[in-house]
């Protein structure tokens, strides 16, 4: 699925990483706990999450994860902006829940982790 | 090559900052980028721990050919059973700690899956050294 069309299906705004439009990605993984998204193995990945702190930037970073939904209209500060670009992770803003975000594109055939 | 780090428990801005500078080292020498996610993971998970669990600490790196040998030692409580530590689910995180997205009981677990060679050594009421390799 593309990125375009995750924003477009969850009425998201791009924050950062608008390069990004026509990548496809293929799997998606909602979550608010760092500890789990860092024991993933998945590569090419969507996160949908609620965490908005600056470690979600971080693990995202080590995890090798490029781009992230952030739910319910979550603000990101100055210096989550600045690592994500820093290190080109796209960003995303869905004024949806994280059950209604993860629904959608679920529906629309974005996969599963497992 | 060494490199040396130094973390601030409590401070969660910071946790990472080794983390992000070894991955760049390891991307500039060319390492495998499967091998480089394990080892940052195993090592961002360490210090995301003296971050969350100890006073501060001191990372201490050593990168071979053929391999990277991390240790991490912190001045905290210690952990007075390790087996138990490093069982899934196992954690007393705080309140804060949870609130930052961490705090699962998934750590542990998650180095010794991401490392070839692990050892953590306590001592109760003061410090804790977890030793790790990974080979290229
Ligand atoms: N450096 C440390 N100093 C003192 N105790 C520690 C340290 N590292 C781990 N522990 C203890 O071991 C437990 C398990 O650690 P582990 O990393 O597996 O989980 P966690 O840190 O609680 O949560 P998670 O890593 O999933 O965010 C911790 O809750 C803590 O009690
Ligand atoms: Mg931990």
């Amino acid at each position: 699925m593309k990125i375009s069309k995750i924003c477009e299906l969850l009425a998201a705004k791009v924050i950062c990483g608008e390069t990004q439009n026509n990548v496809q990605i293929e799997k998606g993984y909602s979550s608010d706990l760092m500890s789990d998204v860092l024991t993933l193995d998945t590569d090419n990945l969507l996160l949908i999450t609620g965490m908005c702190n600056l470690q979600t930037i971080r693990t995202a970073e080590m995890a090798d994860i490029r781009f992230i939904v952030f739910v319910r209209n979550k603000k990101l500060t100055d210096e989550m902006l600045e690592l994500a670009k820093e290190h080109g992770i796209c960003i995303m803003e869905s004024p949806f829940t994280m059950f209604k975000a993860s629904g959608i594109l679920f529906k629309e055939g974005l996969k599963p982790v497992y | 090559m060494e490199l040396d780090f130094s973390i601030e428990g409590g401070d969660f801005t910071q946790a990472g900052q080794a983390s992000s500078r070894v991955k760049k080292v390891l991307k500039q020498l060319g390492v495998d980028a499967k091998c480089i996610k394990s080892i940052v993971i195993a090592l961002y998970e360490a210090e995301v721990n003296v971050v969350a669990h100890a006073y501060k600490g001191q990372i201490h790196i050593q990168i071979d050919k053929d391999k990277i040998q991390t240790l991490i030692t912190d001045e905290g409580p210690g952990i007075p059973d390790i087996a138990m530590a490093m069982t899934e689910g196992f954690s007393t995180a705080s309140k804060k700690v949870r609130e930052m997205g961490f705090g699962a009981g998934m750590g542990l677990p998650n180095i010794k899956k991401n490392t070839d060679e692990l050892k953590i050594d306590s001592v109760v009421g003061q410090s804790t050294t977890v030793s790790m390799v990974n080979y290229f």
